[in-house]
Order: C-alpha cells, then sequence, then structure tokens
C-alpha cells in the first residue's frame, strides 16, 4: 500500500486532562483509504533528545474535514513537545502503517481500551457504525480526573466504564469489570488496545470465554515500516513485525 | 545538472548515493515511498547460510543523535533468499548487492558461492563487523590475521566485486583494511556500528536485551569521516562510505574524505524520503561550486 511523508498542519490541539491531549492534523491533500488500527510515525522537531520518531495509532480519521487526529499521552520528551503544538504549527508524518483490525463477521463486538490506549477505539467505533454495526465499548481509566470522551464514545455504541481507584465507574481493571461475569460472553470478537498487562490479561480472558480477540502492540520502534526489525514480537510465525504484520495481532498467533 | 554516475570495481553507480544494509529491508518496503530507480544502489539485509530469529526484544534504544541496536541478523536464510527474495528485487533499476555474513568461515563462504550464482547480483559485501551475534560477525573484523583469512576464503569461491564492511572497534582501522585487501577485497565499506551500551537507571537494567548493541546515526559521524580518510590514505581501493549520514552536506564530506559511494542508514529510520533528497542535495551542491562531476571531489579534502 502507498505510503507517504508529509508536513500537516495543526488544527486543534484540546486537552482531555493533565495528561492527554488530541492533535487533530490537516493533510496537505486528500487522505489516501485508512483503516482503524493503523497509525503515523510523528516527526518531533526542537527535542534534542527525541532523535527517533514517535508512533501513535489513529484516534480518528475524518474524510470530510481531511484530518487525522492523535490521542497522546505525555510520556517522555518527545510527546511533551507535541502537546506544546499550537493551531497553523505543522507536524511531519509518516502514514498510515500498519495493518488493522479485522472486519467483525457480525455485530457483536466488544471493543476494550485502556488509557492512551482506547486511541483507536474510537475510529473503529466510526467504521463498524458505518457497517450498520454497533459495537461496545469497555474504557478504564486510572481515575475520574482522567475519564474523557465518554460522550463521544457513546455516539457509537454502549460504553462500560471503569477506574482502578472506583471514582467512576466500576471499581478496578477492565478485566475485573462485570461485563465479564457473563458466561457465555455475548461477544463474538473483542478488540483490545492499552498497557501490555492489560492487553494479556484480557487475551487470557478471551481464550477461557472461547471468544476471538485481536491486539493492538505497542513495541518500541525506529522505523515504523518494516526495515529495521526492531519491534519484533514472537508469533506462531517467528519473529514478526509489530509495524508491518502488525500493530493488530489475534492474540492465538502471538507467544508473548 | 552534473555528472553524478560513478564507477567502482566496475561497477556503474547511476549516483553515489546507496542504501545500508540493515536499514532498507530488500529494498521493497520503499517501493511504497519512492521509485527505487532513483537511487545509486541498494545493499540489502544481511543473508546468513540458514534461517535466524535475531535476539529477543527489546533490540533498539533511543540514544543521543543516534540509537543502538541489536538485531543479531534475523534473516531466513541464503536459500530462502535465492528462491523467495532474488526474483523480486532482481529487475530494481538500481545496483543491489547483498551483504554477507556467517558464523564460521564455511558459512560465509557457503553464502557467497551461492549468491554468486545470481546473475544480477554485482557484488557482496562481506559483513565481518556485526556486533550483534555471539559467534562470527565482528569476531572476524577485529583480527588482522583473521580478517585476511575470512576474505581470502571467499575470494576463492566469489567470482565478482568483494566488498568488506569493516567494523570500527578495532585499535587501527587502517591496518584491518590493508588486512582485508591483502585477502583479496576489491572495494571498503566502513563502517559498521560501534559498540555501545545504554542503561535505564530507574530500571537499573540494560535497556536492550543483550546489553550492548551498535550505536548509529549522526552520534558516529566523526569517528566514521576519520576511519574514511584514514584508510582512503592508507589503500589504493575504492570506499563505500558511512556512518551518520543524515543529508546532502554530510554525503559531501564523506565524499570528500575519499568515498566513492555513500551509504545512508539510520537516516531511512526518519525519513523514508531521504536518499532520494540526497541524490537531489548532492546534484545542487556541485551545481553551485560549478564542478562538473561527482568524481572530482572523491578524496578531494583541502588539508594544507
Amino acid at each position: 500500500m502507498r505510503k507517504f511523508e508529509h508536513d500537516f498542519t495543526v488544527v486543534g490541539n484540546t486537552r482531555l486532562n493533565l495528561r492527554h491531549f488530541v492533535l487533530e492534523l490537516l493533510a496537505p491533500m486528500p487522505l489516501p483509504e485508512i483503516r482503524p488500527g493503523q497509525f503515523v510515525q510523528a516527526l518531533v522537531l526542537n527535542s534534542p533528545a527525541t532523535f527517533l520518531r514517535r508512533p501513535f495509532s489513529i484516534h480518528f480519521a475524518d474524510y470530510e474535514r481531511n484530518t487525522l487526529s492523535l490521542l497522546i499521552q505525555v510520556k517522555g520528551e518527545g510527546s511533551r513537545h507535541l502537546g506544546l503544538l499550537k493551531p497553523g504549527d505543522s507536524l511531519n508524518l509518516v502514514y498510515p502503517l500498519g495493518n488493522s483490525f479485522s472486519d467483525p463477521s457480525n455485530g457483536n463486538v466488544l471493543l476494550v481500551g485502556g488509557g492512551a490506549g482506547v486511541a483507536p477505539l474510537m475510529f473503529m467505533g466510526d467504521y463498524l457504525n458505518r457497517k450498520n454495526i454497533r459495537p461496545d465499548f469497555l474504557v478504564g481509566f486510572r481515575s475520574a480526573d482522567e475519564v474523557s470522551q465518554i460522550d463521544e464514545y457513546s455516539k457509537y455504541g454502549k460504553v462500560f466504564l471503569s477506574t482502578d481507584d472506583g471514582s467512576m465507574g466500576e471499581k478496578g481493571f477492565v478485566t475485573q469489570h462485570s461485563v465479564f461475569d457473563q458466561s457465555p460472553l455475548p461477544y463474538d470478537r473483542i478488540y483490545c488496545c492499552g498497557p501490555d498487562a492489560m492487553m494479556h490479561a484480557i487475551a487470557r480472558l478471551a481464550a477461557t470465554k472461547k471468544t476471538a480477540c485481536e491486539v493492538s502492540l505497542e513495541n518500541f520502534m525506529a522505523c515504523g515500516y518494516g526495515v529495521c526489525l526492531c519491534c519484533i514480537t514472537p508469533t506462531d510465525q517467528g519473529n514478526e513485525r509489530v509495524c508491518v504484520e502488525g500493530p493488530v495481532f489475534d492474540t492465538t498467533k502471538l507467544k508473548w | 545538472m552534473a555528472d553524478l554516475s560513478v564507477n567502482i570495481a566496475g561497477i556503474d553507480f547511476k549516483n553515489p548515493v546507496s542504501t545500508a544494509s540493515g536499514c532498507f529491508g530488500y529494498g521493497e518496503e520503499f517501493r511504497d515511498f519512492y521509485d527505487l530507480g532513483l537511487l545509486g544502489g541498494i545493499f540489502v539485509k544481511a543473508v546468513t547460510g540458514s534461517n535466524r530469529d535475531g535476539n529477543k526484544y527489546p533490540r533498539m534504544a533511543e540514544t543521543a543523535s543516534g540509537m543502538l541496536n541489536s538485531v543479531g541478523l534475523q534473516n531466513k536464510g541464503v536459500d530462502h533468499f535465492c528462491k523467495h527474495i532474488y526474483p523480486k528485487i532482481k529487475d530494481f533499476d538500481t545496483q543491489i548487492i547483498v551483504n554477507v555474513s556467517g558464523s564460521t568461515i564455511a558459512e560465509y563462504v557457503e553464502v557467497a558461492s551461492r549468491i554468486n550464482e545470481l546473475d544480477s547480483i554485482p557484488a557482496i559485501e562481506l559483513n565481518i563487523s556485526c556486533p550483534n551475534v555471539k559467534e562470527g560477525g565482528m569476531a572476524f573484523g577485529v583480527v588482522p590475521s583473521t580478517a585476511t583469512e575470512v576474505t581470502r576464503a571467499v575470494r576463492d569461491v566469489y567470482k565478482k566485486v568483494l566488498m568488506v564492511k569493516l567494523s570500527p572497534n578495532v585499535t587501527s582501522i587502517t591496518d584491518m583494511a590493508k588486512a582485508v585487501v591483502d585477502g583479496g577485497a576489491d572495494v571498503l565499506t566502513l563502517i559498521n556500528t560501534l559498540l555501545g551500551m545504554a542503561v535505564n537507571a530507574e530500571t537499573q537494567r540494560p535497556v536492550i536485551s543483550t546489553v550492548t548493541g551498535g550505536l548509529s546515526g549522526p552520534a558516529i559521524k566523526p569517528v566514521a569521516l576519520r576511519m574514511v580518510w584514514q584508510v582512503f590514505k592508507a589503500v589504493k581501493v575504492p570506499i563505500v562510505g558511512l556512518g551518520g549520514i543524515m543529508n546532502a552536506t554530510d554525503a559531501i564530506e564523506f565524499i570528500l574524505a575519499g568515498s566513492s559511494v555513500i551509504q545512508v542508514g539510520t537516516a531511512n529510520f526518519i525519513d523514508p524520503m531521504v536518499a532520494p533528497k540526497i541524490v537531489e542535495g548532492i546534484n545542487e551542491y556541485l551545481d553551485r561550486h560549478n564542478i562538473a562531476s561527482v568524481r572530482d571531489i572523491i578524496g578531494a579534502l583541502k588539508v594544507s
């Protein structure tokens, strides 16, 4: 698939809470087809400690506005610099990268996300709605002050919420949410993105419930397009590249 | 438009810009970005005798103006290369050179003799400088007598142009250069990565699984330039220079220091379009300085 390296123009930088923000970026030419689960590599300028690009999954692709949105968590120097971008600034992206979530065979779908890992779920929700599927969302945050965008998710499907400290929604990790008490699970497929420990736990849960599960991995990478071989994960096919064969993997293939 | 063509050891490069092994896959990945015919050459990912899974994740650490890697020569082996990869890349409109590696002299010889049969590959680049494998790799490239021995063994079976890629992790780069030329090398590539290490103070652990790895990127450019210049003065064979080239100015610096061809490595990870941009930039530089041919500035560093 054709890939591009372009300067985008920042048209919005919205703080969601202390640690998270959403950049909306206007493309310099009509967006190519982009699928949920794919990511971009962003070039951080004026940050000497940031030599490599930073990968971010695509939070939303708005073809009418010709924009891509990225949901970013402030973690280090690179993300801190990106948080300072203002409308009119430019941001160089390499895109669209990686594979995507598979199409579900029917409408019983659960999208699970935690922290900044919720990023691709909004785009997936929109994509599924266009296929006349209303998914359920299960989103987890550390505490109420990090809970955000619930109204937006609600446009695309039913939302279950948990917080680690119980300050909003159910208390505990997403894996402890009562939605998983149902047996059998009313879902044919779970799509999950979040911290590694969360994805492992969801994958185990899906296996015991005999439910298909896909996770979007977030390994350290240099290039993002399959040539440096740094972001590999062991699978039943040997070491595969998270940036090309992934980031989305069927959990039965992973030997992580 | 200046004349960008160069010829080394009988191989015509339409321009001096090529891409470094391990930083460009087999070229195919970059066809999603641009026409590979814009490049002088592509040095494809190292090929070994049999399948290698490479090292465990994490294999990479970002460092000041560079990165450490310890991929460990992950590839599916020479048989897979000849049957499945070569047919897909042999008609690219650029010079395709295969990087050859191994754990033993016998493995280097086996891979080289298989690649010798491939009509569209005009040269191999013998990798005696990979710092990320337990056996072989750099071990062959840090002792002059061993370097001569492996080069000579491959020279006996490989009938086309033999390039040898040198390690910077040596006391005397010129002794190593002379040693492999004695063994029959036609061209020298330098430098491979510098052995380095990254530590995470918070976890008190090494950042990469192998503890040490190969440092690349602009951090190593001054070391690479120095070695290219020293080797250029010490031996007569052409030099393929690399080490931290990020733009056309860097490339010109390597050519002035004695490189006939340059390789772009780590920069491909940051800007997938960088190599064709460097081709354009070299042309612009030559026009601006009223220099007719890039050949006029190879090793033309003014030191007095």
